[in-house]
């Protein structure tokens, strides 16, 4: 969204060069989100779309917390409400603040065709430039988390900048400043990871949460949004998020062997009737030559 | 055979009606388009071609529609040659001694009727192509309507649409190269319309005689 002051490390549709890949000795910045502090506020909710200035859009009431099912273009942070049934029987209320993971391994800027329309900037924040996206959506079939979110009027696609703009003049995401219990933290990722393996650690031992765990999915290279669960052996509980993330296997093939395959068998087709036209030339050469005159016979 | 398709005066045969001719054609632009447009999504290499457009954004909004154009000329290709477009043994034979027709040794091929072996494979080729393409497309046309449960779809659709896109553009270079530069008068063909009797005799002894033989050459 923003065209904050990063330089870039990874760039959507490009053909050559990147200009800030290892220029700069940034460090990769990461949020961590501790589900077992979270008390479903929404005061993270209210900051984004109040420092992102977006125009709010209509919820709906279904006798839950959960006023909206999912993200949309206007709404990039949205926290899901799950009531979790134990094992001994009884209830817990599971709540994860959810928006878009800045993958290490972006299967949206993987997918997306249209050059610098999403870039990666060297601190690791995955950003969306709408002055070069052209709509056609890739991006919502690259993500393995269903955040980018399609603009019907403006033809774009949306989603959470992780406050690039803030992050670049050394603030925190908006997010992180508006919560009240301390379960939101940014910094670099080696320092978010040591204090999401400790808080882990500590509801193992202490809380009687014996699968709590750090949620940074390697199928997708870690995340720059990574989270302490009770159970970190089933995220799906927490509103679905998958247990093993990857950028579809379609895309990767689409956009690995198909496209060399591709290129290579249109490059080589075209080559091949070139060199064909050389070797045997034209079935015949005029259209009166294509049988010999009957007078011409021997 | 058509009814039109009578030996016309000057030993010429009319080999594509205005009917024909007009919805190839429409086929033949529409494709290009497509092709431009669709290989500037396929490669950050070729997206100038997007710009030289008029944009990726207007790119992006046409190409679904002229797809649509495209898919509709393909349809009515459909209706207009799919019943002449069975293969028979000879077609098998032709595909068997295929080399011959690659050396342009055409006097040791087999007998081919209005459409060779070659050109039927083009023609379905292109109609299954065409199918998945659209059925594909439809999906990439609206990927924000397609709800998170149902998002195989959507994997398979950009792959469906992409090897197919390829399979047409291997069919589509050998069409043009063989209409246009390897058989002098194909090219012709489908712009007037018809083709010298020596033309038809050589490639499409088939169809020739069986012209030849419901039709009184008129010199």
């Amino acid at each position: 969204m923003s065209q904050a002051t990063l330089r870039v490390q990874k760039i959507s549709g490009h053909a050559g060069s990147v200009p800030g890949e290892s220029t700069q000795r940034e460090y990769t910045v990461c949020k961590l989100i501790d589900t077992t502090t979270c008390i479903g506020c929404k005061a993270c909710e209210v900051a984004c779309t109040e420092w992102n200035d977006l125009p709010f859009g209509e919820t709906i009431f279904n006798n839950t917390y959960q006023t909206m099912p999912e993200t949309r273009w206007n709404y990039w942070n949205l926290i899901l409400f799950n009531e979790h049934e134990r094992e001994d029987g009884t209830l817990m209320w599971l709540m994860r603040k959810n928006q878009c993971m800045h993958c290490s391994d972006p299967g949206c800027l993987d997918a997306c065709p249209a050059d610098g329309a999403i870039v990666q900037y060297t601190n690791g924040i995955v950003d969306f430039q709408q002055d070069k996206c052209i709509g056609c959506g890739y991006c919502i079939t690259g993500c393995p988390f269903n955040i980018p979110k399609f603009n019907h009027e403006t033809k774009r696609v949306y989603k959470c900048t992780l406050c690039a703009d803030r992050v670049s003049e050394g603030l925190e995401p908006a997010c992180i400043k508006a919560c009240p219990t301390g379960c939101l933290h940014f910094g670099s990722k080696d320092d978010m990871r040591e204090l999401a393996n400790r808080r882990a650690n500590q509801l193992r031992d202490h809380s009687n949460f014996p699968d709590a765990g750090v949620y940074d999915p390697p199928g997708v290279g870690g995340t720059g949004v990574i989270y302490v669960l009770h159970d970190a052996k089933h995220p799906e509980i927490y509103g679905g998020l998958p247990s093993n993330p990857h950028v579809p296997w379609t895309v990767k093939l689409w956009k690995g062997p198909l496209k060399w395959l591709g290129n290579l068998a249109m490059v080589g087709g075209l080559v091949g009737l070139f060199v064909h036209y050389l070797r045997y030339g034209p079935k015949a050469r005029e259209e009166e030559d294509l049988v010999p005159k009957k007078g011409e016979q021997p | 055979m058509s009814p039109q398709e009578q030996i016309l005066p000057h030993g010429r045969i009319l080999r594509y009606t205005f009917r024909e001719r007009l919805v190839h054609w429409i086929a033949g632009f529409s494709y290009v388009y497509l092709l431009l447009t669709g290989l500037a999504f396929w490669s950050p290499w070729l997206f100038w071609l997007a710009l030289w457009l008029g944009g990726g954004q207007v790119s992006r909004m046409l190409h679904p529609w002229v797809g649509l154009l495209f898919f509709i000329a393909v349809a009515q290709m459909y209706g207009m040659w799919a019943s002449q477009m069975g293969f028979t043994d000879t077609d098998r034979a032709w595909f068997g001694s295929v080399r011959h027709y690659i050396r342009n040794e055409d006097d040791k091929m087999p007998p081919a009727g209005r459409y060779n072996a070659g050109q039927k494979l083009l023609f379905w080729g292109f109609f299954i192509c065409g199918t998945l393409l659209l059925l594909s497309g439809i999906v990439l046309w609206f990927p924000e309507y397609i709800p998170w449960s149902l998002r195989w779809l959507r994997y398979i659709s950009v792959i469906v649409h992409a090897s197919s896109a390829l399979l047409t553009i291997g069919l589509f270079l050998i069409h043009v190269y063989m209409g246009v530069f390897a058989e002098r008068g194909a090219f012709g063909s489908v712009i007037r319309g018809d083709v010298s009797l020596d033309f038809a005799r050589r490639y499409h002894p088939g169809w020739y005689n069986e012209i030849a033989s419901s039709s009184s050459p008129r010199k």
